[in-house]
Formats: C-alpha cells, structure tokens, sequence
C-alpha cells in the first residue's frame, strides 16, 4: 500500500483588519438605532354623537363622577353619583365595587356606563387615574373589570 | 559615530476577547432592535396607568393626534388647534372612505401629555364625534411597579 507523506500545511494568516472595521461599524448603527420602547396601551372609548331621536330610557342613566380641579389642574375633590369621595382612587374604586358588584355582566348586556364630567384645566394623569379607578383592579395577575362603557360630558369651559 | 540600527518589535495583540465581546454585543443589539414605527412625540409625556396592557392586534385605521402640554395637537406631523382639527380628520377620513369604511370603522388614538387640559381633550373628542368618529383610544403607559 502507498502511503501519503503528510502535506506541510501552510500557515495563511487572514487579514482581520477589514473584518473588525465592518463589524465596528455594525456595533455603531445597533447603538445609534436603540430605543427603549415604554409599552403602551388604550382605554378604549366609544362615544358616539349622542343623537336626537329615541329618548334615553330613565332608569339606564349612568353613573356620574365628577373631577374638580384648583387653578394649577391638581385635583381638589371627586364624586361618584353626588357622594364626596375626596381625592382616594381607592375610595372610588371600593365605591364603584359596592355600587355595581364585581360580577362580569351576562352575554349581550353592555354593563353599567360612566360619566366623567371634569373641570377644564385638570390635569389629564389625573382622568387616566381615575378611568384607572373605575375600569378595574389586578387581583394578582388577573384583571378584575367593572366599567367599560365610559364617556364624557360636555367640557366646561 | 555609531548609529544603532533599532529593530521594532512589534508585538501582535491577541484579538480574539475582543471580537467575542463585539459579536456579542451586535448580537444583543439586533435581537432588541425594533423597527416598527413608534407612535411616540417628543412632545407628549403619556400618563401611566397599571391597568393598560399593549394590545395584541393593532387598532384597524388609527387616526393618532398627540396633545401637547400646551393644547398643541399633532395629527401625521402637522400642528392644529381644536378650530383647525376638523380640516385635518376630514384629510384622514377621505383616505378611510377611500378604502370603502365608514368614520366608525376608525379608531382615534389620544396620546395625550400627562399634563394637558382634560378640558382640551374633552374638546378633541367632541371634534372628532362631530366628523362621525365614535371609536377612541387614550393611550397611557403600562405601570409596572
């Protein structure tokens, strides 16, 4: 049998220069193009143009929660149907809780509506707080809702 | 005189680490990288709320307005005020009646400052209704904590 004499193998040094000036300029984009993206979500609201045809039915009227607000827009005080609930979120919710239960409402009903009527200059966290306050609460991980159909009243100019 | 000839030595570095380390970071960069189109504006601070989770499917025909801390409202780039808005949803409503969809099937996103007027915000709304528009969306930051 013939045996191969081993070929000496040739030492090829490879030119890195153009390789690690490629992938500096890689690593410059991904830096320049980074951002931090907050995560986002809605409140979604439908309100339609309260139209002037059937008359709304009396005993559907939703409940009302009233925002006031000082000349700086800080809140001042809150009430849900006419009771003072001050300036607690939590106060609201435990009060929305009793007004409505915690209970889903069955297939095809909408569930009970809100109307938020708030001075002018308040500041909009605080609305947020309070749509917050009335669309739920997290019991753990899960979301337990109370309100979704929310409006607003006409603004006070 | 006597001139000695100096030999450089030149000493070749080790440049494996450092490759390593810089894929490494290329390879962090492109995993969190996100090229989508954020709807952000410099000048909007969104308020937070723990109840807002981001949605799973995006909204169909957004019409998104940034309201600015002073009023200011920023609908594809332009500014208008609320006596302005309507010729600006009127110019997003021909688009979405041009894809045969009613104002209804819209959906107005608010990303209003954390600061802003509710009272300006109120006014947006009542804009909006009167072009048709019934569905809304005011965004808010996820809260963590």
């Amino acid at each position: 049998m013939k045996i191969r004499r081993e070929v000496e193998t040739q030492k090829n040094e490879l030119s890195m220069t153009s390789m690690i000036d490629i992938v500096f300029l890689l690593l410059i984009f991904f830096v320049m193009t980074f951002k931090i993206v907050e995560m986002e979500g809605d409140f979604s609201i439908r309100m339609p143009l309260a139209g002037d045809g059937a008359a709304a039915d009396p005993t559907d009227l939703p409940l009302k929660l009233r925002l006031r607000a000082d000349a700086n827009g800080s809140l001042t005080s809150m009430s849900l149907n006419e009771i003072n609930l001050g300036t607690d979120f939590d106060q609201l919710r435990s009060n929305v809780v009793s007004l409505i239960g915690t209970g889903a409402p069955a297939d095809g009903e909408e569930g009970p509506e809100l109307e938020i009527d708030t001075d002018y200059n308040l500041r909009y966290a605080y609305v947020i707080q309070s749509i917050t306050a009335v669309s739920g609460y997290k019991d753990g991980d899960q979301v337990v809702k109370l309100i979704e159909k929310i409006k607003f009243s006409k603004p006070r100019r | 005189m006597k001139v000695k000839n100096k030999k450089v030595d030149l000493a070749e570095g080790d440049l494996t680490p450092m490759i390593d380390m810089t894929f490494q970071l290329i390879a962090f960069f492109m995993v969190l990288i996100n090229f989508t189109q954020t709807e952000s504006h410099e000048k909007v601070v969104l308020p937070s709320s723990k109840l807002v989770k981001p949605p799973e499917a995006p909204l169909e025909f957004p019409i998104i307005l940034h309201v600015a801390q002073d009023g200011q409202i920023i609908l594809g780039g332009d500014d208008y005020t609320v006596d302005t808005l309507p010729t600006g949803l009127r110019r997003e409503l021909a688009v979405i009646r041009a894809e045969k969809k009613s104002p209804g099937d819209a959906n107005v996103i608010i990303r209003a400052h954390q600061d802003a007027a509710a009272g300006d915000v109120q006014e947006i709304i009542a804009v909006a209704q009167e072009q048709k528009l019934e569905r809304f969306a005011l965004r808010a930051k996820e809260d963590r904590s």
